[in-house]
């Protein structure tokens, strides 16, 4: 599905390498985890992939089902399936919720060249995918992301992927910020789109969100690299003993 | 005092080849008297303050400058709505292309008619509002329309009106020079909504005086038409009566040069002025200044002004908005909002807000901001799947969205932002 290689990633306004060569394979239908300290490049990775400005690529690649991603532009990653929740969602005021939701799954369609959805089928599905959430109605008229408390961000990220049902979802710590019943919710969300046709890549520096999604691979990153890769024991350990001792043991 | 020469020079070339029309006894005497304040006064040169950031060269030139007539596809605004429609082409009545001027709750007659009646209630209100406008700052474009005004509609607004009225400005004629004045009178309790669409004019002054009696409510809703070249002016002078309510919003597309001005005199407690403009330009050559000015003169009033505009490629806007607040005017809630929106290096806003205080017991706010388009919003629509120039859209009708949300009538709304969409579409 997602295919890194020696992806090499520096600062744009300044001279400053954040990724030093990351290698990364998602076969798809799985769950990866990338757990990191502060710092170690987690979300360069995420913004990088999914095209945002102020990033220089210095070297490697990155495909999508064979795609180069690197070459496109945001929207053209999007409508190749690639999907990033957040770790800040942004406030639109001005822009209903609503209307973005359309906008955005009309806009991936167009570019597939599939037929528009109908405002009634649209309204249909964006409904039965807002109460699995706990999202109501008040909130999908209110302006994106407005007034929203963390955790209704989060969750109206979710609620973004669901609708526009992306192959490749990157979530980028949505745990941060939340309560536990709020990243039950989350992670509900999230297990309720786990398919065989679709991958995720989980960025998090904690283990507790992996107790919800539980992940098929766990990379360990640090200072621009991946320096270790194992199962979901992986995350166990991290959660015990903290990142020193995985930091010294491949120093 | 003299007038300066280059003042008294541009004043004597504008009036050396008008002669004031002829009507009923009063209305010659309100047309002589508002040609004096033109003499007196003096046109607006380049070099007054109230002008320091629009040219009036080419609206006190002795012609209109030439406007090609611009050629769309789109159809007539607010033709869903069911209106009382009152055609001017050119700055002419066209009775054939005009309803009626008959519906419940008003009394509506040509300017014209009105003025060669000997006794008429447009008499105390034809060129009185102006004239009380022209302290402390000279309007002297509008005096100048007052005295040689020669086409408009006066409505007497008696019940509620049984539908909108709608005056439609037509432009067919590259060099046209229209001179429209109309009145509007809101008896107590009655409420009108006034519709004003349309380019109008290679060069269109328009006035507008209307008075709100006390528990009046009078809309107004302007659509000033997509030709790229015309030139207009405007006054809208209102008095405003207890209880009342008065709400006017100016959507404006393209023009060389627009300079609307708004006076307001709140005179009674309890009222309530809103002023809302949003305008979209494109090009060096693009020009468009919002002038206002709010007196509150009694207690418990409310008034707001909010302005936005979205500049692309060069183009200009100017706001002047001022609050007056009289002594004795306690309880006075004044807000007033100027921003814009540059979608490039090149573009301008220019903006003097002003507050001017003389009662203890007030709240009045005023903001004005210039910026870019929201990257890490753009980014965020993007990263959706939403097209750039789309999504640049979708955040300028935002921009914009809280000056629409002035307008009350959610149909009139709808159908303006469908028009600000499709004019966004095709200058992106």
């Amino acid at each position: 599905m997602l295919e890194i290689k020696n992806l090499q990633v520096a600062l744009e306004d300044e001279d400053k390498q954040i990724l030093k060569g990351v290698d990364l394979k998602i076969e798809p239908g799985k769950v990866h985890a990338i757990m990191g300290p502060n710092g170690s490049g987690k979300s360069t990775l995420s913004y990088v992939l999914s095209g945002k400005d102020g990033y220089e690529v210095t070297g490697g690649e990155a495909a999508l089902e064979g795609a180069d991603l690197l070459d496109m532009e945001p929207e053209e990653r999007a409508a190749a399936g690639l999907f990033l929740a957040f770790q800040y969602p942004v406030e639109i005021p001005g822009v209903g919720n609503m209307t973005f939701l359309r906008t955005a799954v009309n806009a991936q369609r167009k570019s597939r060249g599939e037929e528009e959805l109908s405002a009634g089928d649209f309204l249909k599905e964006v409904r039965a995918k807002a109460k699995s959430l706990k999202i109501d109605a008040e909130m999908l008229k209110r302006p994106v992301n407005v007034g929203f408390s963390g955790g209704e961000k989060k969750r109206n990220e979710i609620l973004q992927m669901a609708m526009l049902e992306p192959k490749m979802c990157i979530l980028d710590e949505t745990d941060s910020g939340l309560d536990v019943d709020a990243m039950k919710l989350v992670a509900e969300g999230v297990n309720a789109l786990r398919s065989e046709g679709r991958s995720f890549l989980v960025i998090t520096h904690y283990q507790r969100l992996l107790d919800h999604i539980q992940p098929d691979v766990v990379h360990i990153m640090a200072d621009g690299r991946i320096v270790k890769t194992g199962g979901p024991e992986l995350a166990l350990e991290v959660e015990n003993n903290g990142y020193a001792d995985i930091l010294a043991e491949v120093a | 005092m003299a007038l300066a020469k280059l003042k008294s020079d541009a004043t004597e070339a504008r009036l050396a080849g008008l002669t004031l029309p002829d009507g009923a006894a009063w209305s010659n005497a309100a047309r002589a008297d508002a040609w004096e304040r033109v003499r007196r006064m003096g046109l607006p040169t380049k070099r007054d303050e109230y002008w320091k950031y629009t040219d009036p060269t080419t609206l006190t030139a002795p012609d209109a400058t030439e406007a090609a007539l611009f050629h769309h596809d789109e159809g007539p605004l607010f033709d869903a709505v069911d209106r009382l429609k009152i055609v001017f082409v050119d700055g002419l009545f066209d009775a054939d292309a005009s309803d009626d001027l008959s519906a419940e709750g008003v009394e509506i007659a040509r300017l014209a008619d009105a003025m060669a009646t000997d006794i008429h209630w447009a008499k105390d209100l034809y060129g009185v509002l102006e004239a009380r406008a022209q302290k402390p700052v000279e309007r002297t474009l509008a005096a100048l329309n007052t005295a040689m005004a020669t086409d408009g509609v006066v409505i007497r607004v008696t019940g509620k009106a049984s539908r909108p009225i709608n005056l439609i400005y037509l432009h067919k004629d590259v060099t046209s020079d229209a001179v429209l004045h109309n009145l509007v009178k809101v008896e107590q309790g009655a409420e009108v909504t006034l519709l004003e669409t349309g380019p109008a004019a290679a060069r269109f002054s328009n006035s507008l005086e209307v008075e709100v009696a006390d528990g009046g409510a009078f809309h107004h809703v302007r659509a000033q038409g997509r030709d790229h070249e015309r030139r207009a002016v405007t006054h809208c002078f209102a008095s405003i009566g207890a209880k009342s309510s008065f709400k006017s919003f100016t959507l404006t597309f393209n023009g060389v040069l627009t300079r609307n001005e708004c006076v307001l005199e709140i005179l009674g407690d309890e009222a309530v002025a809103h002023v809302a403009g949003a305008c979209v330009g494109d090009g060096g050559d693009f020009h468009h200044d919002d002038t206002v000015f709010i007196t509150h003169d009694a207690v418990n009033c409310e008034s707001r002004q909010v302005f936005k505009k979205v500049l692309r490629n060069g183009a200009t806007g100017v706001f002047q908005g001022k609050i007056l607040v009289k002594e004795g005017a306690q309880k006075t809630d004044g807000y007033q909002i100027s921003q814009s929106l540059l979608l490039d290096e090149d573009s301008q806003f220019l903006a003097k807000p002003e507050l001017e205080i003389y009662a203890d017991d007030v709240a009045c706010s005023h903001g004005s901001t210039s910026g870019a388009i929201d990257e890490t919003a753009l980014f965020y629509l993007r990263s959706r799947g939403v097209h750039t120039d789309d999504a640049r859209n979708l955040l300028t009708l935002a921009f914009l969205a809280e000056a629409l949300e002035e307008i009350e009538n959610e149909e009139l709304a709808d159908e303006l932002r469908d028009r600000l969409e499709g004019w966004l579409a095709r200058h992106s």
